[in-house]
């Protein structure tokens, strides 16, 4: 019922915005939106699912069906319900992305210039099939940019013992993935996980409770917190 | 809050458990009584019952059917929540194997192991968990007693007494007077009075900007002191007066008759007078005999009683070092002793401790600061390890994002509590 109510609010927020989306904005411009996504989703040659689906080819595709992507439950559900991506409905979803899909696992407030969402759905526009004239680039996230031991990489983690630590983490962030005003960590891969972590442990990353949390978290204990959340039922 | 469907079930189920209450009885499985269905004793109960799949029964005995969170009670007073946006059932502890019994627990039999409740009959217990939050000191104010929380409330056990506190404030005569007398240490929520002046002055600018606040403090200083002193000279310039124990601010008495708070001598006639008086460890830990002087000393290393191995209490009722009493601490000792004590009646693998803390305060409409640290287990105490406050001078934009975090944390920690 809420997702009816759902559809409906989007009906309405596309016939409010109709003109808007008869614009085309720049993808050079949109390039540098991305910057915002690139901690999470992947988008050209050889771009693969990080915390979030690659971007490849999503004008058309209906949301929440790469087979070998553990999507929320609220976008698998909103696909199912017809949701589809297009300039107008990428539009709307960019805008406030827990508007479109209340439960989702991504992490982002939204773009609230319109313009922003403009330039960024030309941008995305440009790695889909139709038009035929996917470029020839670099896959634009770059996960491994970082300077982590690949020993600490390489561990395995207990995800009994992770399951017990993830208490720590659950007073914040919802067991069941939900978003709301901290960020989802349920199901992401071990590697992003780990590679966050320790950018929180030697102060790279900027967040004080997570710098004191994951400051005296050793490498064994981080390994076995990514290996919970990496498999997570929800 | 909205019900669904897993909600109404919990909330039947619930229903269910209060019905079968007298009925308890041992089947062969080891019990886990818990008393007080807070931050603590929920999460305690939840988790015990969630990771003992059934191995372990768990009982939380609990009076209120509607359990409403002190954490955010301020919001409220500020009218940035709704009564209800900080209401709870316990449906979901039930829906998730807990058997919710609504009654006071009155006694604790240590030889027999068992808890007596007030509405007859007695539970027996394998291992009891104490989680009574507070009391307050008899005699702590001179002139207020709990026969005068209607004239004067301390607002401080959160539901009725904050919304009558509410009321009080939205009656105050134009450029009235909102007086509060401020506890000494330890109590329950160390930033929470001065929150609750932010939100209480918030409140006045709204609605009666010539209004004024008097606080009377027996301490010299508090937590987050500059950070609150810093936002009362910003948003709210001249209402405040902050009289602390340099000034006499520990020489207090009220006379909830005439509605006069006279401070180190001096008489003040207020139209608003919120009590929070000296506190000490709910009183079933005094009857369970594991209280020394206010509180209730543990073991670091699973929030058991110094006085008795079966015994445990968490969240403000423990005396355990270096944590301050708050939701959070309670929530993250919980686990500690949720893990402990499965692991004693189980044989479960038990993890070695570990223990956080952050409180969040509002003091303005989109200006949150936040307090944090992290804690380990000695043989003496719970030991603080590492920690961080929120500076004075920060970006409205990071205030703004530390504000939403805790909104965010609210939901977190009130869903891993109750499920």
């Amino acid at each position: 019922m809420r997702l009816t109510h759902l559809f409906q609010l989007l009906a309405f927020t596309l016939l409010c915005t109709a003109a808007a989306a008869d614009e085309f904005g720049d993808p050079v411009a949109g390039e540098t939106v991305f910057k915002k996504c690139k901690s999470c989703h992947m988008v050209g040659d050889g771009a693969k699912h990080r915390i979030g689906p690659h971007l490849n080819g999503i004008f058309g595709r209906q949301a929440g069906t790469h087979e070998d992507f553990r999507y929320s439950k609220a976008l698998v559900r909103a696909g199912t319900g017809g949701l589809e991506w297009h300039a107008d409905t990428l539009d709307a979803f960019l805008e406030k992305p827990r508007a479109l899909a209340s439960g989702t696992r991504m992490s982002f407030s939204g773009l609230k210039k319109s313009a922003d969402r403009l330039n960024l759905v030309a941008y995305l526009r440009t790695f889909s099939d139709d038009p035929a004239n996917i470029p020839e680039a670099d896959p634009t996230a770059t996960p491994t940019d970082h300077d982590l031991d690949p020993d600490i990489l390489a561990l395995k983690g207990d995800p009994e013992y992770g399951e017990y630590l993830s208490s720590e983490c659950t007073t914040c962030h919802q067991a069941d993935g939900a978003d709301d005003g901290i960020p989802s960590i349920v199901l992401w891969p071990e590697e992003d996980f780990v590679v966050a972590m320790h950018a929180y442990k030697n102060k790279k990353r900027a967040h004080p409770v997570m710098q004191m949390m994951a400051g005296r978290l050793n490498a064994e204990e981080i390994a076995a917190l990514a290996a919970y959340f990496a498999a997570l039922e929800q | 809050m909205t019900l669904n469907r897993r909600q109404f079930i919990g909330t039947t189920a619930a229903m269910a458990a209060v019905l079968s209450a007298p009925m308890v009885k041992a089947q062969g499985k080891p019990r886990v009584v818990v008393v007080g269905g807070g931050a603590g004793g929920a999460t305690a109960a939840r988790y015990i019952a969630k990771d003992s799949k059934g191995a372990i029964d768990v009982v939380l005995i609990e009076p209120t059917r509607k359990y409403y969170t002190c954490f955010f009670s301020n919001l409220y007073l500020g009218g940035f929540k709704e009564i209800e946006d900080i209401g709870h059932t316990y449906g979901g502890l039930a829906a998730g194997g807990v058997n919710v019994v609504h009654d006071w627990a009155v006694g604790v039999d240590r030889d027999a192991k068992t808890v007596a409740l007030a509405g007859g009959g007695s539970v027996p217990y394998d291992k009891l968990i104490l989680s009574p939050g507070i009391d307050f000191v008899e005699g702590a104010v001179e002139g207020w007693g709990l026969s005068a929380q209607n004239a004067m409330p301390h607002a401080y056990k959160a539901g009725s007494q904050s919304e009558l506190l509410k009321a009080q404030l939205m009656a105050m005569p134009e450029g009235g007077v909102f007086a509060m007398v401020a506890p000494p240490n330890p109590f329950r929520c160390p930033p929470g009075p001065y929150e609750r002046v932010s939100m209480v002055a918030h409140f006045l600018k709204q609605n009666n900007p010539t209004a004024k606040i008097i606080v009377a403090d027996p301490k010299p200083k508090f937590s987050k002191m500059s950070l609150f002193q810093e936002g009362w000279a910003n948003h709210y310039e001249g209402m405040v007066d902050w009289i602390g124990e340099d000034f006499g601010g520990g020489n207090v008495s009220v006379d909830p008759g005439a509605m006069t708070v006279t401070i180190d001598g001096e008489e003040t006639k207020v139209d608003v007078c919120n009590v929070i008086p000296a506190m000490k460890a709910g009183r079933i830990a005094d009857l369970a005999g594991v209280t020394d002087g206010n509180w209730a000393p543990v073991n670091a290393a699973d929030m058991s009683t110094k006085a008795n191995a079966d015994i445990y209490v968490l969240g403000d009722a423990s005396s355990q070092g270096d944590m301050p009493k708050s939701g959070f601490s309670a929530n993250s000792q919980a686990k500690v002793c949720a893990n402990a004590v499965r692991g004693a009646l189980t044989g479960s693998k038990v993890f070695p401790a570990k223990f956080s803390n952050t409180c969040w305060s509002l003091i303005a409409p989109n200006d949150g600061v936040k307090v944090g640290a992290t804690y380990e287990a000695t043989p003496e105490k719970i030991a603080k390890v590492d920690g961080f406050i929120s500076k004075t001078g920060e970006s409205a934009d990071l205030r703004k994002t530390t504000y939403e975090e805790s909104e965010g944390w609210y939901t977190g920690i009130t869903t891993d509590m109750l499920g």
